[in-house]
């Protein structure tokens, strides 16, 4: 069940709604065999179909629509067994056909929901998704004046590439709600290999609606007019921009007192560098976009069985991934949500790591520890980190066998990541062979025989005292194990003059 | 069935036609005739009918993802009216797309 | 031997035996093109270098022993609405002047790996919006039995480069009738396959559940034989048919005893000329002496057929014909000095215009739509737009859509009854050029016999069964069900065996 959102000192009840856009993780467009890579030279992956030639005709990626399906699946959506293409018609230069084929009145799937919860507790909301539907993707309008001429260049590599549309209900009570809920959705469809949900690339776009319930103190409520926000690049950008917009839909409600339905809907564009949404023209005819269905293309249906085998394939999404991962390893949820947090490869490598050690909670510490914020001040994937799986785990290993400590470990670890060496070369190297008992024994001899006062100490029964050998040890040798050099040199005080008081056990 | 001439231009603009003034009150005469005669239609009880919007019963055309040879870019820009070598030109573009 | 009188079966077998070379056989109807076509307009381009240069590819290739393709040698002249790779294509239209496609229709690509000699682009109607061919950009086509008269339309340009042998077979397109209708009114036999039989591939389209490519020519038997190359499933069009393509021209001989052959009431509504009512009842005869029995039975919804189309077709269009702007291919506008409309060479105090466009772009698309479109695709596209615009799609589109299935019902229940349907093709014989220009309505009524076809995605051939005595002539129509193009063009057969209205030639072009 949904929490309700944490008391706010607002005077009003915020609601947004998202429409996501995601590029489907395929290697040609939506209708024709040319490449979706990204960053080619304008104009070299187009073909008739893409750019609208005369007598060109489409034919559906097989591959896309299964992955939609799959990205519907794991917003537990419902997939219609009969779903159609229809033409979206407006005219635009980045859309070389005169129309965008879409779907309009039966979208392959509607009615699911995607759960977002706060980790540290501060909300937890379930967001209904209205629909998810294929459509296929304009080009890119260039607009150069600097260049000395008005006119606009047009690329056509990016028209027909496949989108999944993914319409959330005005489920989202807060920015940072939807922020939130926009990490998660995209968590989800990086981890099913759907979209690598890449904003800078344009793989994942963001519009949002939103508008302010306000309670009058004759107790009906006042609707501010709903506004969509465009061109945030960035989730920070969305997380801005809806805190701007709720105060500035406040603010002029007061002054207005405008409200849903007196005006119409209105498009309104985020300047990130000024942080302010600024009215974007909007003409009326713009919106008679004459949906009809696209007789180039036949209808698709889907059977009971092809959804189970498509379930069957999908793979574990994040939420189920947080819990088995916590229980799996015993670790919290708290750490579990971390890691699972960090994409799929991550959780790999925290498995791998985990497996060899035979322990989840060390490997967890180590990962959230230095893995992490290595990777962070790298500006690197886990794919690409130098220190593999195996290699962590042999370090940690030698931290739990007490070859040294956690602290010496990370001395390690950061001169395997600088030297690209093994661990077992570095250790060498440092000269941190494992110290012998024998040298150990004859190290604690040196020491009592160097400190009286501690010896009468640990003699008195404060065994902590010994704790003030450990420096002294380290000195005269980097490598020994700080808690054997406490253990030794306790038995050895008490092996030294038994005790008068006869021993506990 | 008669339409009127601010409708025409309205559907003119939409359809993106520069018609002159005398063009579109003949459209307007002309369409109004047409309208009429396919409200002919209207006589018939399609309460029951379900939509026909292809003949053709076939589902589930699809093809592979597997690419298949693209254009070369002059090939693509060969019949542009203008371009610059690498991208078609367009008159200046002001405001947003009204793409996806 | 005069490649002009033979037929194509003959042409392919006389080059196929050395008795003819392709180079012989193409010149000699280039020659004729080059003597007849500026009286008839059927071409918009002739190739007479590249088709003298793929014969002569040919003859070499047959010299040496190597194999050729089943139509080596065969010259064949294509609709100007299908994309040719090396010619122009511009679906007689200003907007697409200068247009060069990057790639070959798939019929197209089909005839040449079949080794057939592409001779030229016909004219046509613009877009194929038309049903007399006046509507072309570059002038109307003449009708070959009398120049005063339209060839009919769409494909009149096709129809009339076979009826007066500058081609022995072309290449037509047939949305409501454009292949059968000027067949019908050129006296050749011209076949619209089942939706789906032949790629739409690389053809321009008009309305996408509607358009459908056939053969024309002068006999069944010379239609079968293209048939053969130019039918089959293309994976790159979603709506190609996977049946597999039948010998169509092995399957002639079989006898027509006891096949049923409807005749449709509706068919003899007032405005059918007498003399194509006595031309189509003695068709009818002769399928009866060839074995055939005569059934009368019902198209309730035929009258229909002509509303339903002409808010389909426009719909269809509007939006197959938005990607016309100027912005990548075609007609671009001059920049105007303002941001009003101007029409084409008008002067704006004169012809003035209250239009107001926001930008500079939107301007450019305006009057190049404006100026690169004629009246009549211009009709077509505002009223698809119209049609399909907040508050009317209902009460127009969606409505014309539940008639088509009524109309699709009726053929199959038809179809149940009977093996094919008869009827004529046209009311009247080749009407005056000129006649109905300045009536779009009695222009549409042209395609009354034939847009139900479409509609119902069946297949239909058209062919000669007589003349009137100012000597035009009479089409017959057979309509079959899907996928019944062997029993078509075997009745067909049948008939031109049986007579010779087929075999005659206007006195205008001998
Ligand atoms: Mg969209
Ligand atoms: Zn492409």
């Amino acid at each position: 069940m949904t929490k309700p959102a944490a008391p706010t000192a607002e005077p009003f009840t915020t609601v947004i709604g998202l429409e996501v856009h995601v590029q489907l993780q395929t290697k040609t467009k939506l209708f024709c065999g040319c490449s979706t890579t990204f960053g080619a030279p304008p104009n070299t992956q187009v073909c008739p179909v893409c750019l609208g030639l005369p007598g060109s005709l489409p034919v559906m990626n097989r591959e896309a629509f299964s992955l939609a399906i799959k990205a519907a699946l794991a917003l537990e959506c419902r997939i219609a067994p009969f779903t159609k293409w229809d033409r979206k018609n407006y005219f635009y230069p980045d859309l070389p056909k005169g129309y965008q084929i879409s779907q309009f009145d039966l979208p392959f799937s509607s009615d699911g929901w995607l759960e977002v919860v706060d980790p540290k507790g501060a909300f937890s909301r379930k967001v209904g998704v209205i629909r998810v539907h294929l459509e296929e993707d304009a080009g890119k309008s260039m607009h150069d004046e600097a260049a000395g001429t008005a006119d606009t260049r047009i690329d056509l590599n990016r028209a027909g590439t496949p989108l999944c549309e993914i319409v959330s209900q005005p489920d989202l009570r807060s920015p940072q709600e939807a922020r939130a809920w926009l990490n998660e959705l995209k968590l989800l469809l990086v981890y099913l290999g759907v979209s690598d949900c890449n904003m800078q690339e344009g793989s994942l776009r963001v519009d949002a609606n939103v508008n302010l319930h306000i309670p009058r103190p004759d107790g009906s409520l006042a609707k501010t007019p709903i506004v969509e926000i465009k061109n945030m690049n960035s989730f920070r950008s969305v997380e801005r921009a809806l805190a701007y917009e709720t105060a500035r839909q406040y603010d002029e409600w007061q002054a207005t007192g405008a409200e849903l339905g007196t005006t119409p809907k209105q498009t309104r564009g985020w300047d990130d560098p000024a942080g302010v949404t600024r009215a974007q023209r909007h003409k009326e005819e713009s919106s008679d976009y004459r949906y009809f269905p696209d007789p180039d293309l036949v209808p698709v249906t889907v059977s009971e069985e092809q959804i189970a085998a498509a379930k069957a394939l999908m793979g574990t999404p994040p939420t189920v991934l947080r819990t088995t991962l916590a229980e799996k390893w015993k670790i919290s949820a708290y750490d579990a949500d971390v890691l699972v947090n960090q994409g799929r490869e991550l959780v790999g490598y925290f498995e791998d790591v985990a497996t060899r050690v035979g322990e989840g909670k060390v490997a967890s510490n180590w990962l959230q520890q230095d893995v992490l914020r290595t990777l962070n001040e790298r500006g690197e994937t886990i794919d690409e980190f130098p220190i593999r799986p195996d290699a962590l785990a042999d370090l940690i290993r030698r931290v739990q066998n007490g070859d040294f400590d956690t602290s010496r470990g990370r001395e390690i670890f950061a001169e395997v990541l600088t030297s690209g060496r093994s661990v077992a070369d570095v250790v060498a190297s440092l000269g941190i062979a494992a110290v012998g008992q024998d040298e150990l024994i004859a190290l604690c001899k040196e020491l009592i025989a160097a400190n009286p006062k501690i010896v009468a100490d640990v003699q008195g029964g404060k065994e902590q005292a010994a704790a003030g050998l450990i420096g002294q040890a380290k000195k005269k040798n980097p490598n020994v194990n700080p808690a054997k050099v406490r253990q030794m040199c306790v038995d050895l005080i008490k092996a030294l003059e038994l005790p008068t008081r006869t021993p506990e056990a | 069935m008669t339409l009127a001439r601010k409708d025409v231009a309205k559907v003119a603009m939409l359809a993106r036609l520069a018609l002159s003034d005398a063009e579109i009150d003949t459209m307007t005469g002309e369409l109004s005739k047409i309208v009429g005669f396919v409200s002919l239609l209207e006589e018939i009880d399609t309460a029951a009918v379900a939509p026909l919007a292809h003949p053709l019963d076939t589902q589930n055309a699809f093809r592979d993802d597997v690419p298949a040879a693209s254009l070369t870019t002059a090939e693509a820009l060969q019949s542009a009216p203008r371009h610059d070598g690498e991208c078609f030109l367009v008159p200046a573009v002001l405001g947003e797309s009204g793409a996806a | 031997m005069q490649p002009a009188e033979l037929s194509a079966v003959e042409i392919v077998a006389a080059i196929r035996q050395g008795d003819m070379t392709a180079v012989q056989c193409t010149e000699a109807f280039l020659d004729r093109a080059a003597r007849l076509d500026g009286s008839i307009n059927a071409f918009l381009k002739i190739d007479r270098e590249g088709a003298l240069e793929t014969a002569a590819a040919i003859d070499a290739r047959r010299k040496a022993g190597k194999p050729l393709g089943a139509l080596a040698g065969l010259p064949v002249a294509v609709k100007d609405a299908l994309c040719t790779r090396d010619l122009p294509t511009t679906c007689a239209s200003k907007m697409l002047a200068g247009f060069r496609p990057p790639y070959d229709a798939d019929t197209v690509a089909r005839l040449r790996a079949a080794d057939a000699v592409i001779v030229g682009k016909t004219n046509m109607d613009e877009f194929a919006m038309g049903g007399s061919n006046e509507n072309s950009a570059f002038g109307p086509v003449k009708n070959p039995w009398d120049l005063s008269r339209a060839p009919g339309g769409s494909s009149g340009g096709s129809a009339a480069c076979v009826a007066a042998d500058m081609a022995p077979v072309a290449i037509g397109s047939d949305t409501g009738g454009s292949i059968r209708q000027p067949a019908g009114l050129c006296g050749i036999t011209g076949l619209k396959p089942t939706y789906g039989r032949v790629s739409r591939r690389g053809l321009v389209a008009f309305a996408s559940s509607l358009d459908q490519i056939g053969p024309m020519a002068r006999s069944a038997a010379d239609c079968a034989l293209v048939l053969e190359t130019i039918a089959g499933h293309d994976p790159r069009d979603s709506t190609s048919l996977t049946a597999e393509v039948p010998r169509y021209s092995e399957l002639l001989e079989q006898p027509l005893t006891g096949l049923k052959i409807g005749r449709v009431a509706e068919h003899y509504a007032e405005g059918l000329d007498p003399e194509v009512r006595k031309g189509v009842d003695e068709a009818y005869a002769v399928f009866e002496a060839a074995g055939a029995t005569v059934h009368d039975i019902e198209l309730p919804h035929a009258k229909y057929g002509v509303p339903t189309y002409y808010l389909i077709a426009p719909c269809e269009a509007s939006s197959n014909l938005a990607r016309y702007d100027g912005a990548h291919y075609g007609h671009r506008a001059e920049p105007g000095t303002g941001h009003q409309a101007e029409p084409a060479g008008g002067h704006r105090a004169e012809s003035g215009s209250s239009q107001h466009f926001d930008s500079p772009l939107v301007e450019m698309y305006c009057r190049s739509r404006g100026e690169g479109f004629g009246p009549e695709v211009k009709r077509r596209i505002m009223l698809g737009t119209y049609a399909l615009s907040a508050g009317y799609y209902d009460a127009y589109y969606a409505k014309a859509l539940k008639v088509r299935r009524l109309i699709r019902q009726d053929y199959l229940d038809a179809f149940a009854k009977v093996d094919l349907i008869g009827g004529p093709v046209s009311a009247t014989p080749a009407f005056k050029l000129g006649e109905k220009t300045g009536d779009p309505l009695a222009m549409y009524l042209v395609d009354l016999y034939t847009v139900a076809t479409n509609l119902a995605g069946v297949g239909g051939i058209s062919f000669p069964c007589g003349f009137t005595r100012g000597g035009l002539p009479v089409g017959f129509q057979l309509q079959g069900p899907a996928l019944a193009e062997p029993l078509l063009l075997r009745a067909t057969d049948r008939f031109q065996r049986l007579t010779d209205w087929h075999l005659r030639r206007p006195k205008q072009t001998a």
